[in-house]
């Protein structure tokens, strides 16, 4: 088997490509990140490792803009992710600039989905070592929409999904407590599901909401901010268990 | 001359890795030709310009108004002084179901460039799941265009249609100019075309009244300029799509303005009485 993953170029005789499930475990050992779609809401959520103290947090920041109304968060090898949301940004801008239209996320998901796949049909290349979440509002119809993509280069649509440590965890999660919600039910549900993973507390997540109505915005929530909504999520939390042991104990 | 592949390549440059990769980043490659071996190439693209001589023998026009955008040309072919046997040149393009190009200028050089932009919209369709924008079908084609500048193309079309931001209306030429506009007329007889649309128009106007001056602008530009005549066609271009309205003859549609009032003859010769 170690043969067949010195080129990226090479089926192995059972129809992998090593190196592009390497990149996934590289993918698998990166930090969790979280996106949920709500009817007017998105949110991403990623899990910040704690800064150094002589770091500048700003310049480390996980969730990032393409382009006014799409932000994009990833999983993986960071410099990776540098060099494609670079392109993607470019795109974005290609695309304004020939079709005189922004991008809906669909095409960006596409166009990085793409350049993925490129890179595992090359030679003398290896795959980006990222999982990308994207989330946005399409231009005119302002549906909001949720993309992941993979280093293999495939990409789907989500309602919410988990990319990263512990993924699977989180995913089950959502598909256990996932509902249709709006404003800020829709960022709770993200946070919670990141927390079942990660420490409790607005230091160790970053989350990022841009809603319809000003869907030309990227809010990055303070970390106060996110304190206060832990906070509640722990209140009702503990309320739901007290609710689950008190009347077992009157009886 | 290489043809015109480009609507079959993707938007990603498709080159190898670790040449100037950088440079094509995010940019679609521009089609290029070998340059001929002139000591004064800027003199040889005069003459071969001239040689071509885009007269834009035509008319044609469009407007928008409250219910759509009307689209209105003649249908005279003429080669210098020659009227071509046809005198039923199709000079409104039907680039697909929402969308309509007119043809003035070189008609070889519009008809292929116009089956070139609806292979690009198509192809835009399928890829992305919606219709593309008249903006960016103009967009597209002036582009291509551009790229051929100064190489004798004679395209002087207008790109009508309805998008999602309701109806469109782009003028696009061979030099790569591409303007936005309410009311475009282009060809040889376009002033007098102009003279009676733009004294005539109104946005709130019915089909029945825009087609109505669409045909009578046409038809006063044929009177007078002879590079235009044949056939006036006018089609109308709504939300569900285009939709031929008329193609009337011009000979015939004078005596419809201008009827021949009968004179009461002073001597009237009478019947030999049998």
């Amino acid at each position: 088997m170690a043969r067949y993953d010195r080129a990226i170029t090479v089926f192995s005789p059972d129809g992998h490509l090593f190196q592009v499930e390497y990149a996934l475990e590289a993918v698998r050992k990166g930090n969790a990140a979280v996106g949920v779609r709500g009817t007017d809401t998105v949110v991403l959520a990623v899990e910040k490792k704690s800064t150094p103290k002589l770091q500048d947090s700003r310049s480390a920041r996980k969730i990032v803009s393409l382009d006014n109304h799409i932000a994009l968060a990833c999983a993986g090898l960071k410099a990776d992710a540098r060099v494609l949301i670079n392109k993607a940004r470019i795109e974005c801008q290609s695309h304004r600039l020939t079709l005189e239209d922004p991008v809906t996320v669909e095409y960006i998901t596409r166009y990085i989905a793409g350049l993925q796949q490129k890179y595992t049909q090359s030679g003398g290349v290896r795959p980006f070592g990222l999982s990308t979440l994207i989330v946005g509002f399409d231009p005119y119809t302002r549906i909001p929409a949720l993309y992941q993509t993979d280093p293999s280069g495939t990409f789907s649509a989500w309602k919410a999904n988990a990319t990263g440590r512990n993924s699977n965890s989180i995913r089950e999660f959502l598909e256990k407590n996932y509902k249709e919600s709006s404003g800020q039910e829709t960022v709770k549900l993200a946070i919670r599901a990141l927390l079942e993973v990660v420490e409790s507390g607005g230091k160790n997540i970053e989350v990022a909401v841009m809603t319809r109505e000003e869907e030309g915005v990227l809010k990055q929530l303070e970390e106060e901010e996110i304190d206060i909504i832990v906070a509640e999520i722990e209140a009702e939390k503990a309320a739901a268990e007290a609710a689950k042991k008190g009347p077992a104990k009157e009886t | 001359m290489k043809l015109d592949t480009s609507g079959l390549e993707t938007t990603m440059p498709v080159i190898g890795f670790g040449s100037n990769s950088e440079m094509l980043d995010g940019f679609s490659s521009v089609p290029s030709f070998d340059l001929p071996r002139t000591t004064d190439f800027d003199g040889f693209q005069k003459k071969a310009v001239e040689m071509v001589k885009p007269a834009k023998g035509t008319t044609t026009l469009a407007f928008i108004f409250k219910e759509g955008v009307m689209v209105a040309a003649d249908s005279r072919a003429s080669m210098g002084g020659y009227i071509c046997m046809s005198q039923s040149v199709k000079k409104i393009i039907e680039i697909n179901p929402y969308m309509l190009g007119t043809m003035a200028g070189g008609a070889a050089d519009c008809q292929f460039w116009h089956r070139n932009l609806g292979i690009k919209c198509r192809l835009h369709e399928l890829a992305n799941k919606r219709r593309i924008s008249v903006s960016g079908a103009s967009k597209l084609l002036a582009n291509m265009l551009y790229s051929y500048r100064g190489m004798g193309l004679s395209v002087g079309t207008m790109i009508a249609g309805w998008d999602e931001t309701g109806p469109g209306l782009y003028y696009v030429d061979n030099e790569g100019g591409r303007l936005k506009g309410d009311r475009f007329s282009v060809g040889s007889g376009s002033p007098y075309a102009y003279g009676v649309l733009d004294s005539g128009y109104k946005f709130d106007m019915s089909v029945e009244e825009a087609s109505e001056l669409a045909r009578r602008s046409i038809y006063h530009a044929t009177f007078r300029d002879g590079a235009s005549g044949g056939v006036a066609s006018v089609y109308h271009v709504g939300p569900q799509g285009w939709k031929k309205l008329s193609g009337d003859d011009v000979g015939e549609l004078h005596y419809h303005y201008y009827p021949v009032t009968p004179v009461t003859a002073e001597h009237v010769m009478e019947e030999a009485a049998e």
